[in-house]
């Protein structure tokens, strides 16, 4: 494998309080490579906070701190804000959890998909539309040139969320964080936009971090996963092996998941004494 | 004796129309599922039978008693409700105490002290969030504050619109326990809406499942386990659930 | 005092007088922390002391009028000089301080609750009795609020109380307006739903719910809106329809200072100075509050 293309060690995230200053995260260290890494966790967990903390999305008074903390050689510490912009969306981006508020109500999807290509590139005007479409088509929307027409209101949430896809997609990033992308959705349209992300990623070779509390759809979805709790990486292992989890948090989450043949009479709660303490 | 019955219930909003004959019934002490995705109209059907969605044509039986298509008192001591989002459900400027003693001062019923506090041990919350405000509190015990208020009046149907889905795995097992024990120990009925397949496999007797605004099926919830369910529509869906548990 | 602290501040605290002498606390506790606000409340503190304390801090009657003495400047005597009639402005303006507040106080119980339950009512049940009601919120607030309280004065003529009346009745319109806004947003908030599927009553909903609610940001609006009610106040007194003589309401005051405003400047700017402070008071004030008691600023932090 060549070099990575995220080293994170160390990272913490703090935020100051009125009873003293919070770590939410304390201490994650991964890499990664041009690979699809699952971060799965309960809410408070600091699943999203290390997604945010990537982009250098934490706002003030919150602080990240990390012993290293690169992006494909570049030190993310270090680049001051107008450089960071030139990094999120171009190289780096993030698909939300949802559309409705991620999308601008007053522009046509077609012109957000545009501006998002042309924040980062200049091309002419007949190029962006001919981009915009293929892009449309690739996330499979099938009459692209009706659905660029249209606002936002106007269509799916499933749909809405294949557009955000295409919005973060279109400047070809090297990498891309979906932060719950699907869980505002239905069962059946989560399966359609994540193999879409899938394909997507799989397609350009770009790395993929796949943040969500659920440690089925991360496991199907994912090659690798970290599961993370109060801030810290409790578990790392690769997706087939999740059936093996040792950590007693792991193995509490996954036998806390009622099964379409359910036959237990009690689900088993977590016991959070059992790690704590130690 | 059967605790709730649906008959050609036709339930619109304005001018559109969102449900075409429901017709069920659901038998005291059973606990009865309507699954279908978003829009199949399944939590049109447990609003009206609330109370919360006035427009209705056919008719809404509740032990024996048609309902009628507003909310009245004598109409809450049978049937109370529990809803999807512990952080919408709860009023923000008053404590817990204040939240369960409400139903009671309604109605006029007295001991509101100690009924309060029995309450709070029976959905396991310790007695030192009784004065506590809802933000104090996290998404499962506020979820549990919700069962609470909804059980304060003793009413015999319960109606849950997705009580789990907003929670975490390891809250909604707890919750789920709490749902499984609390219907044994009081001999609930239970009408719940949800999505998620496996919470229905393990709380509920028989399903319904729903698909733009008409009921595509009715089983039992052994055919669910089995993989055994019949139409087209509810093997895709059971099929998804399937897959997505990997 | 440390055990009272813990007590206050407890999280699991253990009956419903601690818990709300609690939510006290930490607001009081927020505010004191914004020094604009902690100055406001100081001010609007000494108005009320002064209010109470009127015969005890004022140095002379402030009605006895003495020709002998008239248009003195502030001296050791007279800290702030002497009127055209030789009266004391300092022990004016004290004595001025109970009629402002009467007037603030008396207003704000009367528009307040009046705006609160009006623009509930209208929110909460919506359809045609909130186009009727709002009908005639807006015909209160498309007429200027000096010229409505001006011609209801000069209907029912001048005095305090009628003055009281007129302003109370120019400014219900907006609080309703921010009721009704504010009722709006939760009206169909699954808490509502919850309490309504209990059985409890339209009145109930409304009084023991939807109110309650509101009442945050109606406190920091009244606040907001104190210094403009003096304002109005001070001006019906300036041109003769408020407070009528020998009353020493600050309005007035500087209407009778006004002739002498080149040679003798203490006499309209003692109470001018009076009013800027007592307003800017309550501005710093509703503006802490706001800080304080805006719900989306969230508790938690």
């Amino acid at each position: 494998m060549s070099a990575p293309l995220l080293e994170i060690e160390n990272l913490r995230v703090s935020f100051p309080t009125q009873k003293g200053i919070i770590d939410v995260v304390r201490g994650v260290s991964f890499t990664l490579g041009r690979e699809r890494l699952g971060i799965v966790g309960e809410s408070g967990s600091g699943k999203s906070m290390t997604g945010r903390a990537i982009l250098k999305l934490i706002r003030a008074p919150g602080t990240i701190r990390a012993d290293t903390f690169r992006f494909d050689g570049i030190d993310l510490l270090k680049q001051t804000e107008k450089a960071m912009r030139r990094i999120r969306g171009a190289r780096i981006s993030m698909v939300m959890q949802d559309p409705k508020f991620s999308l601008n109500p007053v522009m046509t999807v077609g012109e957000q998909i545009a501006e998002a290509l042309q924040t980062h590139q200049r091309l002419s005007r007949r190029e962006t539309q001919k981009r915009v479409l293929t892009m449309l088509e690739a996330v499979r929307i099938d009459d692209p040139e009706r659905v660029a027409g249209l606002y936002p209101h106007e269509i799916s949430g499933g749909m809405g969320q294949r557009v955000m896809i295409a919005m973060m997609l279109i400047p070809e990033p090297d990498l891309l964080i979906a932060d719950e992308p699907t869980s505002a959705l239905d069962v059946s349209v989560q399966a359609q936009v994540l193999d879409i992300i899938d394909e997507q990623v799989r397609r350009k070779g770009m790395g993929l971090i796949f943040i969500s509390h659920d440690l089925n759809l991360v496991s199907s979805y994912c090659d690798r996963i970290l599961v993370m709790n109060t801030g810290e990486i409790v578990e790392e292992c690769q997706a087939g092996e999740l059936r093996n989890a040792v950590h007693p948090y792991t193995r509490g989450l996954i036998a806390a998941i009622p099964r379409l043949d359910e036959t237990r009479d009690e689900l088993p709660v977590l016991d959070r004494s059992a790690w704590v303490a130690k | 004796m059967t605790a709730l019955s649906l008959k050609h219930l036709d339930i619109s909003y304005g001018e559109t129309q969102i449900t075409h004959g429901i017709s069920l019934d659901i038998a005291e002490g059973e606990s009865f599922a309507l699954v279908g995705e978003s829009g199949s109209g399944k939590s049109t059907v447990l609003k009206a039978v609330a109370g919360l969605a006035p427009q209705w044509t056919g008719s809404i039986t509740v032990f024996g008693q048609p309902r009628s298509h507003g909310i009245d008192q004598h109409f809450a001591r049978h049937c109370q409700m529990v809803f999807q989002d512990p952080y919408g459900s709860l009023h923000p400027r008053k404590t817990i105490d204040a939240i369960l003693s409400e139903p009671l001062a309604i109605h006029g019923i007295g001991n509101q002290n100690s009924r309060v506090e029995d309450m709070l041990v029976a959905v396991g919350l310790d007695r030192k969030f009784r004065f506590r405000y809802p933000h104090q509190l996290s998404g499962g015990q506020r979820q549990r504050v919700a069962i609470a208020r909804a059980l304060m009046l003793e009413p015999k149907l319960l109606l849950l619109d997705e009580p789990t889905s907003a929670l975490d795995v390891s809250v909604q097992a707890e919750i789920l326990n709490l749902l499984k024990r609390l219907r044994r120990q009081q001999n609930l009925t239970f009408l719940m809406v949800t999505h998620n397949l496996p919470v229905v496999s393990f709380l509920c007797d028989r399903l319904a499942v729903m698909r733009h605004g008409r009921i595509v099926e009715i089983a039992d919830v052994a055919d669910l386990k089995r993989g055994a369910l019949q139409e087209p529509y509810s093997r895709e869906l059971m099929d998804i659930s399937v897959a997505h548990a990997g | 005092m440390t055990t009272m602290h813990s007590w206050l501040i407890d999280d699991s605290p253990a009956s419903r007088l601690q818990a709300r002498l609690g939510r006290l606390y930490r607001i009081c506790g927020a505010l004191s922390r914004n020094p604009l606000a902690a100055v406001g409340a100081i001010i609007i503190l000494l108005l009320i002391l002064t209010a109470i304390f009127a015969p005890l801090i004022a140095t002379h009657d402030p009605l006895k009028q003495d020709l002998a003495q008239r248009l003195l400047p502030p001296g050791s005597i007279y800290w702030m000089g002497t009127d055209e009639l030789g009266r004391d402005i300092w022990s004016r303006v004290v004595y001025g301080a109970r009629i402002t507040l009467v007037i603030v106080v008396l207003v704000a119980v009367l528009a307040a609750p009046a705006g609160l339950i009006i623009g509930a009512i209208s929110g909460y049940f919506g359809g045609w009795i909130d186009r009727v009601l709002m009908g005639v919120t807006d015909i209160f607030l498309s007429m200027p609020k000096l010229i409505l309280a001006l011609a209801l004065v000069a209907a029912l003529g001048p005095g305090i109380e009628n003055a009281i009346i007129a302003i109370a009745i120019t400014s219900w319109p907006g609080y309703a307006r921010i009721a009704r806004a504010e009722t709006l947003t939760f009206k169909n908030a699954e808490f509502i739903a919850a309490i309504r599927l209990q059985g409890a009553s339209s009145l109930r909903v409304i009084l023991g719910h939807v109110l309650p609610l509101c009442t945050s940001s109606m406190i920091v609006r009244v606040t907001l809106d104190m210094a403009g009610i003096i304002l109005t106040a001070a001006g019906l007194g300036f041109i003769g329809l408020g407070a009528q003589p020998p009353l020493p309401e600050w309005g007035a005051m500087i209407a009778r200072g006004r002739s002498f405003i080149l040679d003798q400047w203490w006499v309209a700017t003692m109470p001018g100075f009076a009013i800027i402070i007592v307003s800017l008071g309550f501005c710093f004030l509703g503006d802490g509050l706001r800080d304080v008691l805006d719900p989306k600023s969230g508790e938690q932090h």
